[in-house]
């Protein structure tokens, strides 16, 4: 099959197609990555990676609820500077490595940010919307003068494209997006999980060992395809949906919405890696059979009145 | 596996049903799970201890009656926590997960080390019944730290399953290593399939054997373990996820990690660390 009209320019990077493997699945070493980016994916987003190494939650950290997962990892990591070293295996990756760090001040970010660019990183993604953890999750994430403050001391850092991941566990995304645009973000990824939590009626237990964890999956689609409408509408900057993808429809209903492309998470526990094949065979499909010439050319149409 | 079983898998929580002491450390707890139930021989579940953690356990047996059973070792806080617990406590259960044994072949050799002969006792029983010429060989440090000694005699006197023991100390059976006993054994009969499970040395061994020989090769292997469902990234063994392209591994796939096989695997932190 012929993939070119998927062809992706974002921020600057080049992408076979728009689907990405979204941070904090499968991507902690170089293997599984390498894995991801040969079963087709058109960019790799690796785990949110951090200064120093850390063991995470004790389990349950990850489990199924009806409508999709719950996890509280607590951002495990071996830290940049073992993790610079799992990268040193990936330099012939032939897709965009992009690196997610996160930090507990905006300097730490920028510190780990640019360890992880010297590292040949693509991109730097900033967790900035983790739910779980204290202290980088909510009293930066959800603070715009606190994103603000972040994106701009790693963008004084790093001579590569930052995208801003963001929280939907705030009233108002639109207020972060602005924040992170006004830093000079170069991207907007939107959405990491929303907040949740899920008891045990028998032993009377939060089941996750941390109680509160992230939702995602099918559930949180609707949520994230309303915020990246809503950040389409008002900053211009390239925006990359995420949350709850499943198949191809999903994929074009967050383009149609204002994703320039869009990240793949929970859905590869179903799926298998065999989805971001069969999202970008179902992706050509569509373009041909509306008459589409690119991909590019779907990004924003639900927009259109 | 195919998603349809992951899609419908949350926990369940279940009573324990009964818990039996296998040798001082180890204890197989006896549950009832319809899905748990449907299990092949060597996949896992993941089995919540409230309060404390929850951890991979392979099924060890699944009894007409609709119940299964995890056999346990006590090795850690997790492990003691659950070899503590009695009938009627409550236990939740995530599961069944992983690739099992593939059952192939008329004459098998069945290599297990310590607790490694949990998944194994299951396959064991498989091929009894599909009528394959099944050699056991259980090795362990001492006698006190065999398991299933009952059920493999057992099946030694009414099935004519050769079962071979082998202690380091020599308290039971042989001296010596389980792989020892195994390179004897490989030198006097011609087998098609070498099963393992074990601690990885002992299966870098066998593998090397099995290759030496010319016998077809599966191994269950084990890496620390969160999502279950391959998506946490956390039993990554080269390409591959432990929880989801294994646990079982066969000829091929033992191929193309090799170089980490008995030699490296990922901390809870993502850090490399030998194994
Ligand atoms: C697929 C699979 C099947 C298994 N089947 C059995 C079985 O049938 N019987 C049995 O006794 N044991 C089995 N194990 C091993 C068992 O999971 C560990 O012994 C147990 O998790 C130890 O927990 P702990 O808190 O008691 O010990 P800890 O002190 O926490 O750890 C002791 C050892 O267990 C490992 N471990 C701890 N937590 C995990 C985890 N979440 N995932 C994987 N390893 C972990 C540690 O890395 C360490 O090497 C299996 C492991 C895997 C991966
Ligand atoms: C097990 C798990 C771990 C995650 N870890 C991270 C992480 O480290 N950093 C991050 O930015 N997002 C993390 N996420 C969030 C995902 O990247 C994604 O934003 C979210 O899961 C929604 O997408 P999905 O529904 O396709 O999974 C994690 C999600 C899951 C399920
Ligand atoms: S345990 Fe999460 S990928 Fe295997």
């Amino acid at each position: 099959m012929d993939y070119s009209a998927l062809k992706t320019h974002l921020a600057g990077l080049s992408m076979p197609n728009p689907t990405m493997l979204a941070s904090g699945i499968l991507g902690i070493s170089a293997g599984t990555l390498r894995a991801v980016a040969e079963a087709g994916a058109g960019a790799v987003v690796t785990k949110s990676v951090g200064l120093k190494p850390n063991a995470g939650y004790p389990n349950p950290t990850v489990i199924q609820v009806e409508c999709g997962f719950l996890n509280a990892v607590g951002l495990p990591n071996p830290g940049i500077h073992k993790f610079i070293e799992e990268m040193g295996e990936l330099r012939d990756l032939n897709v965009p490595l992009i690196v997610s760090v996160f930090g507990f001040s905006p300097e730490e970010y920028a510190e780990v940010a640019s360890l992880a660019a010297e590292a040949g990183a693509s991109a730097i993604e900033l967790n900035l919307s983790c739910p779980h953890v204290k202290g980088t999750g909510i009293e930066i994430g959800q603070n715009p003068e606190m994103v603000k403050l972040t994106v701009r001391a790693v963008k004084d850092r790093v001579d590569r494209p930052v995208f801003a991941k963001l929280t939907p566990n705030v009233a108002r995304i639109v207020d972060l997006a602005e924040a992170a645009y006004s830093a000079g973000a170069d991207a907007i990824t939107a959405i990491n999980t929303v907040r949740a939590m899920a008891i045990d009626v028998e032993t009377f237990r939060p089941i996750l060992a941390n109680r509160f964890g992230g939702l995602s999956g099918a559930a949180i689609k609707p949520i994230a395809v309303r915020c990246v409408y809503e950040i389409y509408e008002s900053v211009d900057l390239p925006i990359i949906g995420c949350g709850g993808i499943r198949d191809w429809r999903d994929a074009v209903e967050f383009m149609l919405a204002g994703a320039s492309a869009v990240q793949i998470g929970s859905a590869i526990a179903l799926e298998g890696l065999s989805i971001f094949k069969s999202i970008c065979d179902g992706i050509i499909s569509y373009l041909r059979r509306k008459g589409f010439r690119s991909v590019s050319e779907i990004v924003g149409l639900a927009h259109k009145k | 596996m195919s998603g349809w079983h992951i899609k419908n898998n949350v926990m369940r929580t279940v009573e324990i049903l009964d818990v039996k002491p296998e040798n001082p450390h180890v204890k197989t707890i006896f549950f009832r799970d319809e899905m748990c139930a449907s299990a092949e021989p060597g996949q896992f579940i993941m089995v919540w201890i409230p309060g404390v953690d929850e951890i991979p356990l392979s099924i060890s047996s699944i009894y007409p009656d609709g119940s299964s059973s995890v056999t346990v070792a006590e090795v850690g806080e997790a492990t003691r926590a659950l070899t503590r617990m009695r009938a009627g406590d409550i236990i939740g259960v995530r599961g069944p997960f992983g690739l099992g044994f593939k059952v192939s072949g008329e004459r098998a050799l069945v290599v297990g080390g310590g607790t490694g002969m949990a998944p194994l006792m299951m396959l064991i029983n498989r091929l009894v019944e599909g009528g394959v010429d099944v050699t056991v060989i259980e090795g362990a440090e001492n006698s006190n730290k065999l398991i299933f000694l009952d059920r493999l005699n057992n099946l030694s006197e009414s099935m004519g399953v050769e079962v071979l023991f082998t202690t380091e100390d020599g308290s039971y059976g042989f001296r010596g290593l389980a792989t020892d006993l195994a390179e004897r054994v490989l030198c006097n009969k011609r087998f098609d399939v070498i099963y393992t499970c074990g601690p990885e040395r002992m299966i870098r061994k066998a593998y090397e054997m099995a290759k030496a020989y010319s016998v077809d090769f599966q191994a269950s292997l084990e890496r620390y373990m969160r999502c279950a469902i391959g998506i946490c990234g956390s039993c990554t063994i080269g390409k591959y996820r432990v929880c989801r392209d294994g646990p079982v591994f066969d000829m091929e796939r033992i191929g193309e990690i090799e170089e980490y096989l008995g030699v490296l695997k990922y901390n809870e932190s993502g850090e490399r660390i030998p194994v």
